[in-house]
């Protein structure tokens, strides 16, 4: 079970200020993070990384064109 | 979604190969930029602006007659260059995602601002390294008030500061502003500058420095297109550099930052362009204190809006009509700022100068405490 974290659409560094947040509050070792842009994908990998989670997996948004969203699954 | 236009997985993972957003990347754009900028100078650009997002786009402003000071008029190619490169980086790498709604109005009064105080230090970001770089060490000042705006802007972004978020939209929508910007173009072909002429049909250009120095177009505008086209593939952000060090002690976009005022030392060195010191300093005055708020200013106004001139341009580029809307609320504040003689000159502050620092600094304070979700 993850938490999932709709960062889309937020202005930089939001949606990385927001992964941490999560990171640091959950027990659950595994977060699921929506993103919009390469921007903000990269930004919360590598925010995941500082912290020694590991990015699983990146899968791109259902429906949403082919400009759509991303998920980022991460895990401790 | 239609079939086909769906990458595949493996596809998909390949677009996220990005060497620009490694280590390296960002040290190389910082690099681009810093050996650029000081060639460009060399070519003509006026003095320690070989590029400067700020200083350029008041050019823009003077060209199109929003502001009539004369000495700084001149559509500026570089800065077509900016917007026109991250475009095409943006579709080469599917990247353009057309999106706006974030509160463009506030986004607008923060470019103005954003503008009335890079115009009181006299320059971006970018430029206060160059300046830096070139031995002015006025530009140290205005480098503390970027930190110490943007130190304040952290407070508001622990506090919860948002300003909403964006939707996707028409890709017509990210286009407007690069289209604004080559109509910007097709106008220097139509109205080109005539030797010792202060106006070309509709557009005008300065006859004295430093709106009369510049760069042949042709070259201004390639350097435009190849930092726009490297700094939307690394997200280079002046900005973010100090923000993200201070906020998660994260030296990512910092290194970037670093790399340009490290390469535009050295370019100056070997352009014979270094000259240390405080007075007479090129497009530069020695008022300390105003130097230092001028930047608070803007480096607040730059966090509110969540990056400095050249991201803003970058984002701007591809398909952020948001970042748009601050680039064109800089332009205005160009205008605001010699219309209302708010913009500094070589003799220290305009008459109206501190006045109009002290009005931003209230606005976006305001903007700060009023707009927070967790408040809400």
């Amino acid at each position: 079970m993850s938490n999932i974290m709709d960062t889309r659409g937020l202005s930089c560094p939001q949606p990385v200020m927001e992964t941490l947040e999560e990171m640091g509050r959950i027990k659950q070792r595994q977060i699921e993070v929506l993103v919009d842009t390469d921007t903000s994908r990269e930004n919360v990998m590598r925010a995941a990384k500082s912290q020694g989670w590991e990015v699983k997996e990146i899968k791109p948004g259902q429906g949403e064109g082919i400009f759509g969203s991303m998920t980022v699954f991460m895990s401790l | 979604m239609e079939e086909g236009l769906t990458p595949n997985k493996e596809e998909y993972m390949t677009t996220f190969k990005n060497i620009f957003a490694t280590r390296w990347g960002i040290i190389t754009v910082g690099a681009l930029v810093g050996i650029l900028a000081p060639l460009l100078q060399k070519l003509g650009n006026p003095g320690n602006m070989g590029v400067c997002v700020a200083c350029f786009q008041r050019d823009i402003a003077g060209a199109l007659g929003l502001h009539r000071a004369d000495v700084v008029e001149y559509m500026r190619p570089e800065i077509i260059g900016f917007v026109i490169g991250s475009l095409a980086a943006a579709y080469l790498f599917k990247e353009f995602r057309p999106r706006a709604g974030s509160a463009p109005m506030v986004r607008f009064v923060l470019g103005v601002f954003a503008m009335i105080g890079a115009l009181v230090f006299l320059g971006c970001p970018w430029r206060a390294w160059l300046r830096l770089a070139a031995g002015d060490g006025n530009a140290i000042l205005g480098l503390l008030g970027l930190v110490s705006g943007i130190w304040i802007g952290i407070r508001f972004l622990k506090a919860g500061y948002d300003l909403g978020r964006s939707q996707p939209t028409y890709a017509a929508v990210g286009w407007t502003l690069p289209l604004i910007m080559l109509g910007f173009l097709v106008l220097m072909f139509i109205y080109p500058q005539i030797p010792g002429e202060s106006k070309s049909g509709i557009l005008f250009y300065s006859v004295k420095s430093p709106g009369s120095m510049h760069a042949p177009l042709a070259i201004s505008l390639a350097a435009g297109l190849a930092i726009g086209l490297a700094a939307q593939r690394s997200r280079f952000c002046t900005m973010g550099a100090f923000r993200d060090l201070i906020l998660f002690q994260q030296t990512h976009l910092f290194l970037g930052v670093i790399s340009l005022a490290v390469f535009a030392f050295i370019a100056n060195l070997v352009l014979n362009q270094f000259n240390p010191g405080f007075a007479n300093q090129p497009v530069a005055h020695t008022m300390g204190l105003w130097n230092y708020l001028g930047m608070v200013l803007a480096g607040l106004s730059f966090v509110l809006a969540g990056g400095c001139p050249g991201r803003q341009i970058f984002l701007a580029g591809e398909g952020d009509g948001d970042a748009a809307v601050f680039v064109l609320g800089m332009i205005f504040g160009a205008a605001f700022s010699h219309n209302f003689g708010l913009a500094s000159s070589p003799a220290g502050v305009g008459p109206n100068g501190i006045a109009g620092v002290i009005v931003g600094l209230v606005v976006c304070l305001s903007i700060g405490f009023t707009m927070r979700k967790k408040a809400a």
